[in-house]
């Protein structure tokens, strides 16, 4: 080994960014082919700069687009590389096309999302529009609530896309500004650990194995591809979270910091639920807390993996909930929301009886304030007394003039 | 190949083009390279032909223009001595015929459906204009 090691204090005040940049030196990752863009710039940068310190043996191939860059990250994904890059809001939906054959061909590579808010109106804070797009694209999605779940997140996110039953990319999420540019105490590995975590890279189907020719990313029409769309979602569905539990089981006997498909606070005596991601969990946890102290049983149920929906064990933790809120940070445009339809699927035909009713929030980084969620418990709480939803199905918190509702 | 189901298959958009490892692939005569059922090399395209080049020997001086201009690679040469086309991958171009130097041509092109022998014997004769 050529390159340099870095010697880490034993907690770093780390930004969700440098967290990320950290993680990927650490994995020693073959190719980075990036392109800026706020506010997930600042992960490749601090990527490059390993590099060029000689911390990383790799190489960082800049790029004119995030088309480019995620083609880049394929390109050398099927020649046998570790392969990450990091992007945001209308860079991800640029990519979105690369996104779909980087799965397809079932290609190991780690994306940073830095969530961001889609155009028009431009905004380049944080909300979970981008995320959203990208959940029908068959990647792998792990969502960090804060700068530590970054850094851990990249590690796992590499060890269970790598993983040859799996050989699925995935997405690492963390919230634009919120979590990308706050810096907190970040628990390190050290860099064996790290890499010795996520172990050497294992080729597979390289195209750099000249003794075994293959050709990568090959048509097929009505005779073939529904096989291999049925494969992908089959090994999704039915071999990806066995191998997260794997790594979050190993990760916690590496680390001590324990991760969970679903992260439950105080969710198993709970009436009133709130099902939210990012940075708001933090939030909802804090307030749940103090409406435990006035009476409400409240809890917070946090998705720490959004693809593959984790249809189940969502199903399983809410059954004995008498309300739930789904908290959707993404414009619905015409629906009712992910997170309320994912979930009503993972109930509807159970025995609950939960009422169930969604809210849309923080759209551009518009904050989600305490107050926000103390008045949201207060109604859940009033539907489980009222034994039925009394608001409309679909509320908008926090936006200005009338109050905004549908269904 | 048609009866491998949905999980029978290896993952990925990704086809092999051999069975099992290859050596010096370069100096192994396609015949004797072990390719793979997915491929090209195993599917006959002669279907997509409606017109087929017709290969006479007895004029033939082995310059090799047509092996050389072949696009599909549809022209047997063997230690330079041209022996055939490959009627699996020809797709009837005619681009051997157009580059012939032979007066006649050693190549012609003829319906899909002529019958060889007669067209080979009723050859047409040298073009003395030429």
């Amino acid at each position: 080994m050529s390159f340099k090691k870095m010697e880490l204090r034993e907690v770093e005040v780390w930004d969700g960014n440098f967290a990320a940049a950290q993680a990927m030196r650490q994995c020693q990752i073959d190719v980075v082919a990036a392109y800026p863009i706020t506010p997930s710039t600042p992960i490749v940068e601090g990527y490059a700069k390993f590099l060029a310190d000689n911390y990383v043996e790799g190489e960082f191939v800049m790029v004119e687009s995030e088309h480019a860059a995620m083609s880049g990250c394929i390109g050398a994904a099927a020649a046998g590389g570790r392969v990450a890059t990091a992007t945001s809001s209308q860079g991800f939906a640029l990519m979105v096309e690369t996104l779909y054959q980087a799965s397809g061909m079932r290609l190991p590579i780690v994306l940073n999302v830095v969530n961001r808010a889609l155009a028009a109106p431009l905004n380049v804070n944080g909300d979970h529009s981008d995320m959203y797009l990208g959940r029908d694209s068959g990647w792998i999605q792990f969502d960090a609530y804060c700068p530590q779940d970054a850094y851990d997140l990249n590690f796992i996110a590499f060890k269970v896309s790598e993983d040859h039953d799996v050989r699925l990319p995935a997405m690492v999420h963390q919230d634009g500004f919120m979590t990308s540019h706050t810096a907190q105490g970040v628990k390190t590995l050290t860099d064996d650990q790290g890499y010795n975590f996520v172990g050497d890279y294992k080729p597979m189907n390289d195209m750099l194995d000249f003794e075994h020719p293959v050709t990568h990313g090959v048509q097929t029409e009505e005779d073939w591809h529904f096989e291999h769309k049925a494969r992908q979602h089959n090994d999704l569905m039915t071999k990806v979270f066995p191998k997260i539990e794997q790594a979050f089981a190993d990760f916690e006997k590496l680390s001590g910091r324990k991760y969970n498909i679903v992260e439950k606070y105080d969710v198993d005596d709970a009436d009133v639920v709130v099902v939210c991601m990012g940075t708001s969990v933090e939030t909802a946890r804090e307030v749940a807390a103090e409406m435990r102290e006035k009476g409400i049983k409240a809890g917070v149920l946090g998705l720490r993996v959004i693809r593959p929906f984790p249809f189940k064990q969502i199903s399983e933790a809410l059954q004995n909930v008498k309300a739930i809120a789904t908290l959707d940070r993404s414009n619905p445009n015409g629906a009712a929301g992910m997170l309320f339809n994912e979930i009503a699927g993972s109930l509807f035909n159970t025995d609950t009886k939960a009422l169930l009713s969604g809210y849309i929030y923080g759209l551009g980084g518009r904050d989600l304030t305490k107050a926000h969620l103390t008045d949201l418990f207060t109604e859940l709480q009033a539907n489980v007394d009222a034994g039925k939803v009394t608001t409309p199905l679909q509320q908008f918190i926090g936006v200005r003039g009338p109050k905004l509702s549908f269904l | 190949m048609a009866n491998t189901g949905w999980d029978e298959f290896e993952i990925g958009a990704m086809l092999r083009s051999f069975d099992g490892k290859i050596d010096d692939i370069a100096g192994t005569l396609q015949e004797d390279r072990a390719y793979s059922q997915s491929n090209s090399f195993v599917a006959s395209v002669a279907d997509w032909r409606i017109e087929k080049p017709v290969f006479n020997k007895d004029f033939c001086i082995d310059c090799q223009f047509c092996w050389v201009y072949c696009p599909d690679i549809s022209i047997i040469s063997r230690d330079k001595k041209m022996i055939g086309i490959d009627m699996d991958h020809c797709k009837g171009c005619g681009i051997c015929v157009e580059v012939c130097p032979t007066n006649p041509k050693s190549l012609l092109m003829f319906p899909e459906h002529a019958d060889e022998e007669a067209e080979l014997t009723n050859w047409p004769a040298k073009d003395e204009e030429k």
